[in-house]
């Protein structure tokens, strides 16, 4: 693990020789995220954004603990105690308030770490692994926020419940009891409510547990960079600690006040005003829509309103999953040897059109299902299958890389316009 | 392997949409579908701004208390409160004794024991308790408003978009219904029973409107109370019985936000201290 000039833990103070001895715990975080960890000396702003997922999941497991606290998970008063701690506890609007747009600034640094992955090939040999399991720690994260979007037992909560678990019910011959057995009855109701505050507390610490494995994996190749080109020599990275603990501490600091801005000034402008009406299983909202990081999804869901040999909605139930399954195929998808896409001219092109692509589907999922948003949506998710299944393996086998650079630190020199060191 | 199958399975669901968007054209421009008198004539609430609007906002308490004597007054008949407790009113300037006095000449009461027989009975309330509800249960509530549920109000300016100026829009909205509605959407006439308000979703509202005339409340404070004032008393009331934290919030939002930045222009310093002479 690690590159052969990585400095050693050596510690001085007795007391620290004497738990490394017996548990070499600090050595362990002396080479995760300390000097003993080289990292490429060019990486830019992007690559602040894992740091500040692991910020946004520790944010969230400690409001959560705290309002776990407060909150009762029971159909009958699950509304009213949302209410009791926004009202009654000590500071609980602030606690419920940084839940709730804390998991709307997590999916946000969390997409904007993915599409960095994205743009400079992150998911290619060899980080295939660091990839495929920062995927599974994306769909985990799906399930802990549709999850916890229900516990408010709002409209919202209730019927994207019912809608959500009805995909399921799509599934022919099977769908309707594996909806059933998922609900705990025939509609969302206590079992359903208990069982996801259940699975709620849960996934969290697993997701915690698979960024472990996202880190060690990680750390075997060690971080990618803009250049996409492999470390040569020492003069390629600098320690992990000072040097990008600075750096992920003012990285932070931003994050922290885009999100104190939102969280004590604009607490509800990410929520929908119908969840502050409580569940009401007879009374149908107009439109039914999920929280704002699941519209794109949402709007592949609805993209499909005609009957093709399977039924429409079975279609849009595969279309949806399969728009993240494919993304677990992408390392062997594109198989350009090129890593960044700032030498692949038109694999750059492709590119901003998916992030636009994406921006739309989110616009789409979010308006009412009647033309021309469905439309729109028809046609922007055909470009989302289209540019990861034909065009990226096309684009991967024909384009001309532009040249690289011979090593980081060249790039570096040459991007500063001198040869001195 | 992998790519002829990802080609097939993206050609797959290409053609797919493709034929869902050729067939939702066809329909679209064959069978364009039909406007509703909802699209055509619903408003958008009216502009109006409240003391708490905006990163400072503080309540305006005396609009407060006059909104609560609106609720009290009118609103109380049919709309629950449930969320909101006696003693929350004390944060509109109201005193213990006051707070104690409004709780007990309150019109309902609290249902209760009789500590005697164990029968249902009810008691006067008490500054502890949330405000009762008009009616016992929902059949009470659709009996006596022609099958119609009055909604509680502690959370609806919350539960709107622009929900204060929603209000305060649907309070002060409305009006005869547009013999161009009629004379287009023939089947939008407004039923008997209900009323025509261009701000309510539907435009055909159960409520009556609740505030009909100058002069419906007295205000203590001697503000003339005309049918305007009123309106945007209760809207601010219910602003704040919706989000009674929200001065704590600003509040605490300046000293985050100062302190935050201070700590990122520090962290930002300090990086690039450390960074000074490498080249990145």
């Amino acid at each position: 693990m690690s590159f052969p000039w990585a400095k050693h833990y050596a510690p001085k103070h007795p007391l620290m020789q004497w738990i490394d001895s017996r548990l070499p715990l600090p050595r362990l975080v002396y080479n995760a995220v300390g000097a003993g960890y080289p990292v490429p000396r060019n990486l830019n702003y992007f690559w602040n954004f894992g740091v500040l997922s692991g910020a946004a999941l520790a944010i969230q497991i400690v409001t959560g603990i705290v309002l776990a606290m407060h909150y009762a998970a029971n159909g009958l008063v699950a509304f009213d105690s949302v209410e009791h701690i926004m009202r009654d506890v000590n500071s609980g609007w602030m606690l419920r308030y940084a839940h709730a747009n804390g998991a709307s600034f997590f999916f946000i640094v969390v997409y904007l770490h993915i599409f960095r992955g994205l743009f400079y090939g992150s998911y290619k040999a060899p980080r295939e692994m660091v990839w495929l399991l920062g995927l599974v720690i994306f769909l985990l994260m799906m399930a802990t926020a549709f999850m916890g979007y229900v516990l408010p037992w709002g409209q919202m909560s209730f019927w994207g419940a019912k809608v959500i678990t009805g995909l399921f019910g799509a599934l022919p011959v099977v769908g309707t009891p594996i909806q059933t057995w998922l609900l705990g009855g025939f509609a969302p109701d206590n079992a359903a409510l208990n069982r996801f505050f259940s699975l709620h507390y849960l996934l969290p610490f697993v997701i915690a547990g698979v960024i472990i494995l996202h880190i060690w994996a990680l750390h075997i190749p060690g971080s990618s960079n803009p250049t996409g080109i492999d470390v040569k020599g020492p003069q390629d990275t600098v320690p992990f600690h000072p040097y990008y603990t600075a750096k992920d501490g003012f990285g932070l600091g931003v994050f922290l006040f885009l999100y104190c801005a939102v969280l004590f000034f604009a607490p509800n402008a990410l929520g929908h005003p119908d969840n502050y009406i409580a569940a009401n299983p007879l009374s149908t909202p107009a439109h039914i829509v999920p929280e704002w990081y699941f519209w794109p999804f949402y709007a592949i869901l609805r993209a499909f309103t005609v009957d093709f040999i399977l039924p429409a909605k079975l279609w849009g139930v595969i279309a949806m999953f399969g728009s993240i399954i494919l993304l677990f195929f992408l390392p062997w998808l594109d198989k350009s040897p090129v890593r960044s896409g700032n030498y692949r001219p038109a694999f750059k092109k492709f590119f901003w059109l998916l992030v636009i692509d994406v921006l739309i589907l989110g616009w789409c999922g979010g308006a009412p299902a009647e033309e021309p948003y469905v439309m729109i949506s028809q046609l922007a998710a055909a470009y989302y299958f289209a540019h990861f299944l034909i065009i990226l393996p096309i684009v991967s086998r024909m384009e001309r890389p532009l040249p690289l650079p011979n090593s980081i630190t060249e790039a570096v020199l040459e991007k500063h316009g001198n040869a001195a060191a | 392997m992998v790519r002829p199958i990802a080609f097939l399975a993206g050609f797959g669901f290409v053609v797919v949409l493709l034929f869902s968007l050729v067939t939702g054209a066809i329909a679209y421009i064959s069978e364009p579908p039909a406007k509703t008198a909802e699209h055509e004539f619903h408003l958008h609430p009216k502009d109006v701004s409240f003391r708490s609007d905006g990163p400072l906002g503080k309540f305006d308490r005396q609009q407060l208390q006059r909104g609560f004597q609106v609720y009290k007054e009118v609103c109380a008949a049919c709309h629950s409160l449930h969320q909101v407790a006696f003693r929350d009113l004390k944060d509109l300037g109201f005193t213990d004794p006051e707070v104690k006095a409004i709780a007990k000449t309150w019109p309902t009461e609290v249902p209760s024991v009789n500590p005697d027989t164990g029968e249902a009975a009810t008691r006067k309330a008490t500054p502890a308790d949330k405000i009762p509800a008009p009616y016992a249960n929902e059949v009470a509530a659709r009996a006596a408003n022609n099958n119609a549920i009055p909604p509680d109000l502690s959370l609806m300016s919350k539960a709107r978009h622009d929900g204060g100026a929603y209000i305060y829009s649907l309070l002060t909205g409305y009006q005869a219904q547009p013999a161009e509605l009629v004379k287009h959407f023939p089947d939008s006439k407004t039923p008997a029973s209900l009323h025509y308000n261009p701000y309510f979703a539907n435009l055909n509202i159960a409520m009556p409107p609740p505030i009909a005339a100058d002069g419906q409340v007295t205000y203590a404070d001697g503000t003339p109370a005309t049918i305007d004032q009123m309106s945007q008393d209760v809207s601010a009331f219910l602003i704040w019985t919706a989000e009674p934290k929200l001065e704590n919030r600003h509040q605490l939002g300046v000293a985050v936000l100062g302190f935050l930045l201070l700590a990122t222009i520090l962290a930002y310093l300090s990086y690039r201290n450390i960074w000074a002479g490498i080249k990145h």
